[in-house]
């Protein structure tokens, strides 16, 4: 049976691991390719990398990154950040990413998703939407870390990028962001029903329950978490056996 | 020096296969190539694959490279990796009706999509389509050499929409459930092919290309 991923998330920028709350006091985390392979051997079931690097001088040093992961660690890797043209897709697929991740630049120009995705195919193709709520059962796309608010409903847009070719939802709430508060379950299921491709959560995770919340409660195919494993607090294995117990399929 | 071909015809993460090819091999010569004369010259040959594979048929063609891939594929331990398993059938459902896209025709089967209605487990959840993550391989043969050192249900890696489905049992090497119970690698004398990506499915998926290494088809 097809098992429920985890995934930690790496925040990179300008070719180091950092972690910080809400962008705010960004601490040196360590090295990308280290910190990469400690999870792959904890039984990571995939990876992504976030550049939130600001300069674009140094936009091309994710690559290299990328490059020397791809050397060391044969678990999928996903990157996202900064993503504008259906080039940038091309080169860190080649540079050894398996799936890229888009956000703002999906929002401002839907018509990459589907130029993309013809090109590399729907399986490399991410689309990461940033979703806060505006009232009950309705949850807007924000832009720009959540300081952009389009205005568009987040179901709709989650089956409109599907329908473009996206091959998978990374889906984050703004709200539960950085709490640890866990995931917004009812936003998570409200987007896992409306599509038929993927969904992975995100934001809020603040221990193990909520990673098992956001399968069995959230229906997400996949979870991702940041801050609970780089603070060693808990190992993947750990949230694995735990989600195991839970009857929880996944690959141990 | 064992060397070995990863067949490059635009198509698909090829630099991934190569590094966890260079990472099991490290006395071979990897070459990632879409040169007919490297593919004809190489011990081994890796035809890997991403994609859609009306795309995949036509990049294939365009290089010129039909012919070398058939070739190694009568000839030398060749692996096929997703689609470059699905190539090796005679239709797919891919694409428009009209295209009619055809393989290789090397093996006997077709390349279907997974069926929306059987999509379904139990309590009503419906499955997601691309399959996608990692899921257990049940080894029909145990005894080939490319499974060896590999504990049967092993979990791998996949990403895929359309499978295999052989008109021949006998050339089935595994299979995988996910709404149906599809072929997810198949072997038959010099050629072996799977579904999942062994380049990305960790330990396990390590010990198969370590395997294809040094195997020696009889």
């Amino acid at each position: 049976m097809l098992a429920k991923r985890i995934i930690p998330c790496l925040d990179v920028n300008a070719g180091r691991v950092v972690k910080g709350v809400n962008f705010l006091e960004l601490r040196d985390a360590g090295d990308p390719v280290e910190i990469a392979q400690r999870y792959d051997e904890q039984g990571a079931d995939e990876l992504t990398f976030l550049d939130i690097t600001a300069s674009s001088d140094d936009r091309d040093i994710i690559l290299h990154i990328v490059e020397a992961c791809a050397e060391k660690v044969f678990i999928p890797l996903t990157v996202g950040g900064g993503v504008r043209k259906v080039e940038d897709v091309r080169r860190l697929l080649n540079a050894g990413a398996d799936k890229v991740s888009m956000n703002t630049a999906a929002v401002n120009n839907p018509q990459l998703v589907a130029d993309a995705s013809a090109k590399v195919g729907a399986q490399c193709i991410v689309v990461a939407i940033d979703a806060k709520q505006t009232s009950p059962g309705r949850w807007e796309v924000f832009t720009h870390g959540g300081r952009n608010n389009t205005g568009m409903d987040t179901i709709e847009w989650a089956r409109k990028v599907a329908a473009l070719g996206a091959g998978e939802i990374l889906l984050t709430s703004m709200d539960r962001d950085g709490t640890k508060a866990g995931f917004d379950l009812a936003l998570t299921r409200a987007v896992a029903d409306a599509v038929s491709i993927p969904v992975i959560a995100s934001g809020g995770v603040g221990n193990l329950q909520h990673l098992a919340d956001g399968v069995t409660e959230g229906r997400a195919d996949a979870v991702l978490a940041a801050s609970i494993f780089h603070y060693s607090e808990f190992t993947v294995r750990q949230a694995k056996e735990f989600m195991q117990q839970r009857g929880i399929e996944v690959r141990l | 020096m064992i060397s070995v071909a990863v067949v490059d015809y635009g198509m698909g993460n090829l630099r991934s296969v190569a590094k966890a090819l260079e990472h099991v091999a490290p006395q071979a010569r990897v070459t990632v190539t879409d040169s007919a004369g490297e593919i004809a010259a190489a011990d081994r040959v890796v035809v890997p694959g991403q994609g859609a594979m009306p795309d995949c048929m036509r990049e294939l063609d365009a290089r010129g490279l039909r012919e070398s891939v058939v070739r190694a594929a009568a000839t030398k331990p060749f692996l096929g990796i997703c689609i470059g398993l699905q190539m090796l059938f005679g239709e797919s459902e891919e694409g428009d009706a009209s295209e009619n896209v055809r393989g290789l025709d090397i093996l006997p089967g077709r390349v279907p999509r997974f069926p929306v209605a059987a999509m379904q487990i139990d309590g009503g959840t419906k499955l997601k389509v691309p399959h996608m993550g990692w899921n257990n391989v049940s080894q029909s043969d145990r005894n080939h050499p490319l499974w060896q050192g590999i504990a049967d249900t092993s979990r791998f890696y996949f990403v895929h929409s359309f499978y295999v489905d052989p008109a021949t049992p006998a050339l089935t090497a595994s299979t995988t459930e996910y709404g149906i119970h599809f072929t997810s690698a198949v072997s038959r004398d010099n050629i072996f092919a799977v579904q999942f990506h062994p380049e990305k499915s960790a330990q396990a998926g390590l010990q198969l290309l370590s395997n294809f290494m040094s195997w020696k088809p009889s």
